[in-house]
């Protein structure tokens, strides 16, 4: 298996996800990840998808999804040639003790510390998967009491836009 | 039933209108006020829609007020939804046309469920219209409240759901037109209560804004020329066709590239029509039941020509082993096709008619044409027609023949009949032992395999054509899921002919048990034939229906019923032939095997495990293909091709 991102640049319609999702479900593909937003055009959503299939099924996928009357473009971003980031809140149990060294793992992988009690620090990162992997497996030690992280958010580099040559109403 | 019609005032109620056309559009600065219900019905008018098939229910009961007034477009009272999904797939089938159904919220439009899957398995043009309850009350449990929307997302081409009255024009345009271009399917749209009640503003016509909908590629030039070289260099081609052509109504196209090339052809089960029957390259249907030089001539090619047919399961056999040897290349129009289940070598995405027309020429400007075209080719497949024609061994048991009644149905009522049928033995006898000669004859349901699909299909098909003489060939199993629109054909004077494959049994799963369930024959006994306690007797409920029933028990009968049914037409014909339960079907390949081990068998089954050649030679065995010269297999070759590859 191989791991694919895929951005769909989508009509903003009523039962949208639902379509993408039960796609993936029936012809048995398996979502890593999963992220919904707006796009820069209005009316247009951008869904960022993670997928985990050979070369073969993922152009399956790929088919099918064009299929779906509401899916406008769809693209695979390439890793080396974009940017690709996810969102990561976590809470952790600290004490006076452990508090500092908490902080230092923070400091480590430039994560920022958004809300503070005796006994908890809520800590954010926005990077990429490995990253927040990394940060995650440090924290651990102390004790993760809470988790929430989103799907993986794709871009390409450079100045190329996935809505060109979309017909903008 | 909540709350009742809105009474429209008479001023904002339209004139009498012609279908389709742009000059009943509204026009001037102010369109008219009517209600979305209204709109439904002039809507479908000016989409030139002229019938459609539904029953009421409170939800959808404000479309029912204005149908009364509807000058164009006639509404036939079915007696289940179903059947009125079955009867647009029928209609639309038949005739190109695009299929409507209509049902209320609920059990009405879950009852559409069946039919809809049945159009998306084998792209069929059909819109389902359902009402919804209030939007106010959607999401509440209320009454006769079914997210329709959500159930059929998995089988429907598309589907919208409206809420406005102002929103149903373009809905309804949009979806008609969703389900009857590219790939053509079923598209559903769901209109609450309150949208149908209301008033809006009449606009038409209205601009469709699909842009994620682009059902029309533009034909690779350079992949139809590379195809052309194949067919050029490709020394045993065969053109599989399937139910695609039938849809882009690509025959023509078909039959010149065959004759240009001179390359043989195999029709698949929805495909049966596409190609002639009479035509000598016409092989006949691939696949489970397919004939053995169709079978083994996809297995032996080196090039198949795949024209709107999707290697299912039931063509392929092990899909793995399936036509080793040769390069695809593959015509669809739609691109997820392509690549499915196998890789095509040239894949090329267009619409039928106009890729087979381009091949055409494409073949012409390379000049390559050997004088005796793939002759070594033709000599094995001619030997193979030779050795393993289709045909049947008669029944021993006193009762009708099968094959021999629906051959007699086909030889009687001829290629210019529609033909459509259920599901089980007495469908692969159809397509097997009927001639077809043109897209459009043979009607059924072949992805989704839904037993009770013949008699609304005949039924719409025949609302559709009827100036044809329409054949329902259904089994006694089947013909009882679907048999109440006897009373809508009764009652609206669609005069079907329903011939009954009576072998008392649920044939088909029957022949599976002989086979591999050592003849125990769990639940499939339906006690309505020879023999049985007749429940229910078919000639009884055909006339309880008013409709004319015959049974037809001896051999000689069988012509003379068949001719009676076919002079009677003021009223639905059901023909009880009481055939032998033993009969089966054959040739076949076992399910998850190779087609190279396609079993050709008469008179009784050989047994799956034994490695010997099969039963010999049956001297009653019939031919009924009335090209002759033909003659019965030697005992050596009674399996064919196991031991070939
Ligand atoms: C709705 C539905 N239920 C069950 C089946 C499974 N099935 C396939 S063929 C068949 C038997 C059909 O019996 P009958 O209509 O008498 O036809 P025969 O095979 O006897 O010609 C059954 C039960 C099906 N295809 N569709
Ligand atoms: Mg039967």
């Amino acid at each position: 298996m191989s791991r694919h991102v895929l951005s769909l640049l989508v009509e903003d319609k009523p039962g949208l996800l639902t379509r993408v999702a039960g796609l993936f479900a029936r012809r048995g593909f398996n979502i890593e990840s999963l992220a919904v937003g707006s796009s820069e055009v209005q009316g247009l959503s951008r869904i960022t998808v993670v997928v985990d299939v050979e070369e073969l099924p993922l152009e399956q996928v790929t088919k099918q999804l064009n299929k779906l009357i509401n899916v406008i473009k769809i693209v695979e971003l390439e890793p080396e040639q974009s940017v690709l980031h996810e969102h990561v809140l976590v809470k952790v149990k600290v004490d006076t003790a452990t508090r500092p060294q908490v902080l230092e793992i923070v400091e480590l992988f430039r994560a920022q510390v958004v809300d503070v009690t005796p006994e908890a620090l809520v800590i954010e990162l926005v990077a990429g998967s490995q990253r927040t992997a990394g940060l995650l497996k440090m924290l651990e030690q102390y004790g993760i009491r809470e988790l929430a992280q989103s799907g993986l958010l794709a871009m390409g580099r450079g100045p190329k836009s996935i809505t060109e040559r979309i017909p903008r109403s | 039933m909540s709350s009742p019609t809105t009474p429209l005032p008479s001023a904002v109620r339209t004139p009498a209108r012609a279908a389709g056309g742009d000059q009943h559009a509204t026009r001037g600065p102010e369109p008219e006020l009517i209600t979305g219900a209204e709109a439904v019905v002039r809507t479908l008018e000016l989409l030139g829609v002229t019938d459609v098939f539904g029953l009421p229910g409170g939800a959808i009961l404000p479309v029912y007020d204005p149908l009364l007034e509807a000058k164009t477009l006639r509404h036939i009272l079915v007696r289940h939804e179903q059947g009125a999904g079955h009867a647009a797939e029928g209609y639309a089938a038949a005739s190109g046309r695009v299929g409507v159904a209509i049902a209320t919220s609920g059990p009405g439009a879950t009852n559409l469920v069946t039919a809809i899957a049945d159009a998306y398995m084998d792209s069929v043009p059909l819109l389902a219209i359902t009402g919804q309850v209030f939007s106010t009350l959607m999401g509440t449990d209320a009454f006769q409240e079914a997210d329709i929307v959500g159930i059929t997302m998995p089988i429907t081409k598309h589907s919208f759901l409206v809420k406005q009255a102002a929103d149903i024009p373009l809905a309804i345009a949009s979806a008609f037109h969703i389900a009857s271009t590219g790939r053509p399917g079923p598209v559903l749209v769901d209109i609450t209560k309150d949208a149908q009640q209301e008033t809006a503003p009449f606009v038409w016509p209205v601009k469709l804004d699909l842009p994620g909908y682009r059902p029309i590629a533009k034909v690779h030039g350079k992949q139809v020329q590379a195809a052309a070289q194949l067919l050029a260099s490709g020394k045993r081609p065969v053109l599989y066709v399937g139910g695609g052509v039938v849809r882009a109504r690509a025959d023509d196209e078909l039959l010149a590239l065959a004759d240009l090339t001179g390359a043989p052809v195999v029709t698949t089960l929805m495909a049966r029509g596409a190609f002639p029957d009479s035509h000598p390259s016409n092989l006949g249907m691939p696949g489970m039941h397919g004939t053995v030089p169709a079978v083994l001539a996809l297995q032996e090619s080196d090039l198949l020509v795949a024209v709107g047919a999707r290697f299912d399961d039931r063509v392929t056999g092990k899909a793995s082993l399936f036509a080793p040897d040769a390069k695809v290349v593959h015509i669809d129009i739609d691109p997820a096709e392509i690549g499915k289940i196998r890789t095509a070598e040239v894949p090329i995405v267009g619409d039928a008619k106009e890729v087979l027309g381009d091949l055409a020429s494409a073949f012409r400007d390379l000049g390559a044409q050997p004088a005796q075209p793939y002759a070594a080719w033709w000599e094995r497949i001619r030997s193979l027609q030779h050795q393993y024609p289709l045909g049947y061994t008669p029944t021993s048991d006193g009762l009708l023949s099968p094959q021999h009644v629906i051959t007699r149905i086909g030889e009687i009522s001829g290629p210019e009949a529609v033909y459509a049928s259920g599901v089980g033995q007495h469908q692969m006898w159809a397509a097997q032992f009927i001639r077809y000669e043109r897209p459009g004859a043979w009607l059924n349901s072949g992805g989704a395999g839904t037993m009770g699909y013949a008699v609304p299909a005949a039924m719409g098909a025949k609302v559709s054509q009827p100036d044809r003489v329409v054949w329902a060939i259904d089994g006694d199993g089947c013909f009882q899921m679907t048999n109440q629109e006897l009373a809508t054909c009764v009652i609206n004077d669609i005069p079907i002919k329903v011939a009954v494959i009576n072998n008392s049994s649920l044939g088909m799963v029957r022949q599976w048990q002989t086979l591999f369930y050592d003849g125990r024959y769990s639940n499939t006994h339906l006690n309505t034939g020879h023999g049985s306690v007749r429940v229910p007797d078919f000639v009884k409920l055909a006339e309880a229906y008013g409709a004319l029933g015959i049974r037809v028990e001896k051999e000689e009968d069988v012509d003379a019923a068949i001719r009676l049914a076919l002079e009677t037409n003021d009223r639905p014909v059901v023909i009880d032939f009481v055939v032998s339960a033993d009969a089966m079907v054959w040739p076949m390949v076992p399910q998850g095997v190779s087609n190279s081990g396609v079993q050709y068998a008469r008179d009784h089954a050989p047994s799956w495990d034994d490695e010997a050649p099969g039963s010999g030679v049956d001297p009653d065995f019939v031919m009924p293909a009335p090209e002759g010269g033909v003659e019965p297999v030697s005992e050596a070759d009674a399996i064919a091709g196991a031991e070939e590859r």
